[in-house]
Formats: structure tokens, C-alpha cells, sequence
């Protein structure tokens, strides 16, 4: 009868609930940004291939500062964080008493966009950017000529990561000088297929997103070359120039950032070691550029060494060197 | 008053006949534009995910390959965590629904109840979705479980099955009730034997279109934290688990998991184009689980419906 298997229903899912017992396998957790997912996913699936699937690794995406949150509550071993740490999430990991140890493992280099149809834009400086991405270009600029002479006058179509992403953060920080101060009147999305759509069919289109996008999209976009402000040359967005330091201020490093206590975990220890071994091939698989081999062993000598905290002590900055990233000190 | 002639009847008829065949014309261009656009939905996934659909599809893991992701984790979280759902909600709902139309005497507060059933059917999803972040997650200790994910859900489809047992309940003939306690039923043995059977038919109804809804969403899953990278599936129950340990019968209500929407969204977000076509494919994988869903219960309520005379 229906109702008596109502009620054993009822029963089994009474079970289920007292009988449930954390029994699991060691799992690897891991959160965060969805800017490092790539290239973290890669390297767990490659992980677990090796292993043959007796070490489990899972990866979520909750945002760097979502990602940050449960990093501090102490559910997750592993933060993706495309910025650095900030200074209320360094707050709220010491109040947890959660150690962590900071680790560059790839470089994104930020990339402006236009159509491939446009004929007019080869380059552009960091002040021509700053014409048309700050507020006070709100409602203002609208055609090309209002930035520089030399263009047409014809309108221009703006296209950029929304106003949560660390891409946004980054992106206005270096081109307009202040974190998140951008012009509001612009295509924004989350989801820079979105844009790379956007940008692919409007000539007058100029957007920006990661390197990553751009890779995977050559054929419908093309790439701005940025002058930099030390050089006062051109540079094209490239795994090459980036790793030579040249496309700057563009360019930054993204990180992990690994809880001091997992490591204590052998499983854990063997995760960090394979990422840092593999981390460089992988990276470039997933079209984001390398860090030097150095930074790599720097990684794994920082988890002998057991150098805990963060070399940036909670604020983000832009054209920093790796080299120089590696040498500072750490806090907590 | 002058009688019409036969010619003024006629045309009058004629003017209705016309204004009736215009409704009609209306009604089926209504109808085909709904079914044109989820015909063309379906077959705008099945296309564009053609050269996804092996067998590999659905016993591969996710992967950063394009060519080589597949949804395996996916849909098991999917249907696993659908049966907690079901098991949550059903009995809880019909219980609920049988309460109200059957035991609960008509004062106010049945009255706030009812109103306040309506009001949660219509609360957003994400809300249950952090409404369970704080009680499940955390206050229970769940975790980011199966678990979690199938009672959020069963919270969230609750207001449906109530209100569809209710409607179900309400459209039987008061006669059976009367006559099966005037021949000395109680009122749980009128439940037992006629209200719930001859109801079950509506109940699946509601069913069915409350469980459609929970395995298409995908805010509230977000929200208690489903993963996007999981390449391993929740331990069966008895199996040996590495260590040599045997998996519980119900440890895999604890593991953590993936479901269809966050797998299909994660690949449509993703920025090699190649992953769009594993999007497709997933989607439609989606659309047919739902509408197997909904094929099972129209032959079980074709078949209940059988066996009800009166």
C-alpha cells in the first residue's frame, strides 16, 4: 500500500539523518576565485589521475572573497585569489586562527579589446584609458575623437567586468589610479563571454577581460597594445611580454593561498608539491602565462621554511615584480 | 419590436461563427508559438550538442578538456540529490495538505497558515537558499552536502505539494467522505482508505512539478556551496572505501557533490568556445530528465486514475 511505503520512507530518511556520519575519505578543499579555477582544476585533475583517484581534491568557486570567507572559517585548505589578501580578511583569519601561506602560481594579464574591423586603434596609452574609462567620462565621452584628435568620430561602445570582479578591481586601480572608480555608463558582465560577444560585433566596440578569453577568441577580437608608462612603448598583451615584465601595468600575478595546518597533512603536502611541479605546464595548457621556475621552487622553499602570512600586507599593488614579491618579508 | 428576419439571424450567427473561429485562430497560434519555442530550444541543444552524446559523456568526470568533460559527477548529484528531495517533501507535504483540508478547524490561524503557505511559494529561491547556508549548513552541521541541498530544496517545493494535495483533496465529491464514515470509518481510516488514494493522482501532479522546478536551480545549490571541480562520485552504500572501511548506508547524504545546472553553467562561462557544445549537450541531458520526470508521473496518474471508481 501507498501509505506503509510513506511510511518506511519516512523511516529510511529518519536513519539517513541520525545514521549519517562523517566516514569520508581525506578530502582536498578548495575555494575561491574563478579567475585561478582553471588552473587549479587542472592541476586536481591531474592530480587525482596520478594519484588514481585515492586522494580526492574538490574545487568551488565562490568569488577570491567568498572564497576568502570560508578560507577564514576554516572549511576550505586551499584559496584561489586572484588579488591579494585584504586587510579585513587578514582580520578575520587571525581571529580564526587560521595560518596561511602565500603563493603566486600564474600570471593574468588583463587585455583591451576592440574589433578586428577597426582600422584606427593600434595602441593606446594608460591616459588615453583613464579618458575613457573614469567617472567623470560619465555620459561625456562618447566618441572616439573626445579621447584623442587623431581618432574618427564615431561612438564608442564600452564593454567590462562587472563592478564584483577582481578583474574590475584591478583594472581601474591600474588604468584610472583608484580601485573600483570607473565610469558607470558601460556594457558590464560577469561573464565575459558576454563581452567577447559584444565586442565581436560592434566595430566601434572596446572592451577588456582576461588574457584567457582573449587567447580562445583570436579570431573574433583583437588585442590593444598598452604603452608602457616606464618605456613609452607600445606592448602587445603575450605570454613573452609578460613574463619579460614589459606589458605592465596590466599584468598581474594571481595566487593560492594554502592553510599552514593542511600542510601538516600528507596528502595536502603532495597536492602543493604536484601543483608547483606541474603548475607552469598547466598553466600555459589553460592559455594563462607561467611564472618563472624560480618563483615555483620559491613556493615549495616557503613551505619548508614554512613562511607564513602575506608580502603585501592587505592592500593590493600594481607593477610589482615577481622576483621582488618573493624576496619580502611576510606578516600575518 | 420587429422580429429579425432569417437573413439578420444569419448573419448574426455568421458574426459569432467568425469571432469564434478568430478566438480559435488566436488560441492555436498561442499554442504553436509556445511549443515552436521549446521545440526549438530542444533541438537547438540536441544540434549544437550532437557530437557530445557518447557514452563517455556521461561516465567522464569534468575536465579541462573540452572533448574529454563529461557530466558524470553531475547527474548523480542531480538525482541523488532529487531523491533526498522527494523524501523531504512528499510525505511532509501530503501530511501537511491533509491536515489542512482534512483535521484543521476553520478559525484563524488556519486561516494565517494557508495565507502564508500561498506567500512562501512565491519567495524567491535564493532566500532558501541562505535561510538553509544558516540553519543546515551551519547550525545542523550538514556541511556542503547532498544532504543540505536536498532538504533546501525540499523546503523550497514544500508550498507546491501542500497546495497541490490541498486542490487534489478538494476535488473529491463530499459524498465519499460522508459515505465512508456513515458506514463507521474513522477519519483517519476515511483518509487512509479514500481521500489519499483517490487524491494521489493531483498529490504526484504537484509532485512532479515541484521537482522540475528544484532540479533546474540553481541559486540556492550556489548558495550552500555545490562545487565545480568533483571527479569523484559519493561512496555506495557497503562499498569499501580506501583504508579498507565500508561506506555506511547512508554516508553518501554527507559528501559533497555537483548538479546539472552549476556543471552546464560553469561551461558556458568558461572561455574556450569548445565547452559550449558540452553546454548543449548538457542541457538537453537536463530537459530529457525533467521530461522523464513528467512522463512517469503522467503514467502513474493515468494508472491510479484507473483504478479510482466512482
Amino acid at each position: 500500500m501507498l501509505n506503509s511505503k510513506l511510511v518506511s520512507a519516512l523511516a529510511v530518511a529518519g536513519v539517513a539523518l541520525i545514521g549519517a556520519q562523517s566516514a569520508q575519505a581525506q578530502v582536498i578543499k578548495i575555494d575561491g576565485s574563478s579567475t585561478v579555477y582553471p588552473i587549479t582544476e587542472a592541476v586536481a585533475e591531474e592530480f587525482q589521475k596520478a594519484k588514481k583517484n585515492a586522494i580526492k581534491v574538490t574545487v568551488g568557486i565562490s568569488g577570491t572573497g567568498g572564497g576568502f570567507k570560508k578560507f577564514c572559517r576554516d572549511e576550505t585548505d586551499f584559496s584561489n585569489a586572484s588579488r591579494p589578501i585584504t586587510k579585513s580578511e587578514m582580520e578575520l583569519c587571525k581571529a580564526a586562527g587560521v595560518e596561511y601561506i602565500e603563493m603566486p602560481v600564474a600570471y593574468d594579464a588583463l587585455t583591451v579589446v576592440i574589433n578586428p574591423k577597426n582600422a584606427f586603434l593600434k595602441q593606446a596609452t594608460v591616459a588615453e584609458m583613464k579618458a575613457l574609462w573614469e567617472p567623470a567620462a560619465q555620459g561625456k565621452i562618447t566618441k572616439w575623437n573626445q579621447v584623442n584628435p587623431a581618432w574618427p568620430d564615431a561612438p564608442v561602445k564600452l564593454f567590462g567586468a562587472g563592478a564584483d570582479s577582481g578583474t574590475f578591481e584591478y583594472f581601474t586601480e591600474a588604468m584610472v589610479g583608484k580601485a573600483k572608480s570607473s565610469r558607470g555608463d558601460y556594457t558590464a558582465s560577469e561573464d565575459d563571454n558576454v563581452l567577447v560577444q559584444g565586442v565581436s560585433r560592434d566595430v566601434n566596440a572596446i572592451g577588456y577581460f582576461g588574457y584567457a578569453y582573449y587567447a580562445e577568441n583570436k579570431a573574433k577580437l583583437k588585442a590593444l597594445a598598452i604603452v608602457n608608462p616606464k618605456t613609452g612603448k607600445a606592448v602587445e598583451p603575450s605570454s613573452v611580454n609578460v613574463e619579460n615584465g614589459t606589458y605592465a601595468p596590466l599584468s598581474r600575478p594571481i595566487f593560492i593561498y594554502v592553510k599552514a595546518k593542511s600542510l601538516q597533512k600528507p596528502e595536502v603536502k603532495e597536492f602543493i608539491e604536484f601543483y608547483m611541479k606541474n603548475g607552469a605546464a598547466l598553466t600555459k595548457e589553460v592559455k594563462y602565462v607561467p611564472l618563472p621556475a624560480a618563483a615555483y621552487t620559491g613556493n615549495l622553499d616557503h613551505v619548508k621554511k614554512n613562511k607564513i602570512g602575506t608580502v603585501f600586507g592587505g592592500t593590493n599593488e600594481i607593477g610589482i615584480t615577481i622576483e621582488e614579491l618573493m624576496k619580502r618579508e611576510a606578516k600575518m | 419590436m420587429k422580429p429579425l428576419t432569417t437573413e439578420q439571424i444569419r448573419a448574426v450567427i455568421a458574426k459569432g461563427k467568425f469571432r469564434d473561429n478568430l478566438f480559435k485562430a488566436v488560441g492555436v497560434f498561442c499554442l504553436a508559438f509556445a511549443l515552436l519555442v521549446i521545440v526549438a530550444l530542444i533541438a537547438d541543444m540536441l544540434i549544437k550538442g550532437s557530437e557530445r552524446f557518447t557514452l563517455d559523456f556521461f561516465l567522464n568526470f569534468a575536465s579541462r578538456r573540452a572533448t574529454q568533460a563529461g557530466i558524470l559527477s553531475a547527474w548523480v548529484g542531480s538525482l541523488l540529490v532529487m531523491l533526498v528531495t522527494a523524501l523531504a517533501a512528499v510525505p511532509l507535504g501530503v501530511a501537511a495538505g491533509l491536515y489542512l483540508e482534512e483535521y484543521a478547524k476553520r478559525n484563524w490561524i488556519t486561516n494565517i497558515i494557508e495565507i502564508n503557505i500561498t506567500n512562501l511559494a512565491a519567495v524567491p529561491s535564493i532566500v532558501y537558499g541562505l535561510l538553509a547556508l544558516g540553519i543546515f549548513v551551519y547550525q545542523f552541521g550538514f556541511g556542503q552536502s547532498i544532504l543540505s541541498a536536498g532538504l533546501t530544496l525540499a523546503l523550497l517545493i514544500l508550498p507546491i505539494i501542500i497546495v497541490a494535495t490541498r486542490e487534489a483533496i478538494r476535488a473529491i465529491p463530499a459524498m465519499i467522505r460522508e459515505g465512508s464514515m456513515a458506514v463507521g470509518a474513522t477519519r483517519w481510516q476515511t483518509c487512509r482508505y479514500h481521500i489519499v488514494p483517490y487524491a494521489m493522482p493531483g498529490i504526484l501532479t504537484g509532485v512532479i512539478i515541484g521537482l522540475a522546478r528544484a532540479i533546474g536551480e540553481t541559486a540556492p545549490i550556489i548558495t550552500i556551496g555545490a562545487l565545480t571541480f568533483i571527479a569523484f562520485l559519493p561512496p555506495v552504500p557497503f562499498s569499501e572505501i580506501d583504508g579498507g572501511a565500508t561506506a555506511g548506508m547512508f554516508d553518501w547524504v554527507m559528501s559533497p557533490f555537483t548538479v546539472m545546472p552549476i556543471q552546464i553553467f560553469n561551461w558556458t562561462s568558461r572561455p574556450d568556445p569548445a565547452f559550449e557544445v558540452n553546454a548543449a549537450a548538457a542541457g538537453f541531458v537536463l530537459m530529457a530528465m525533467v521530461l522523464s520526470m513528467n512522463a512517469v508521473a503522467i503514467y502513474l496518474r493515468y494508472k491510479m486514475r484507473k483504478n479510482i471508481k466512482w
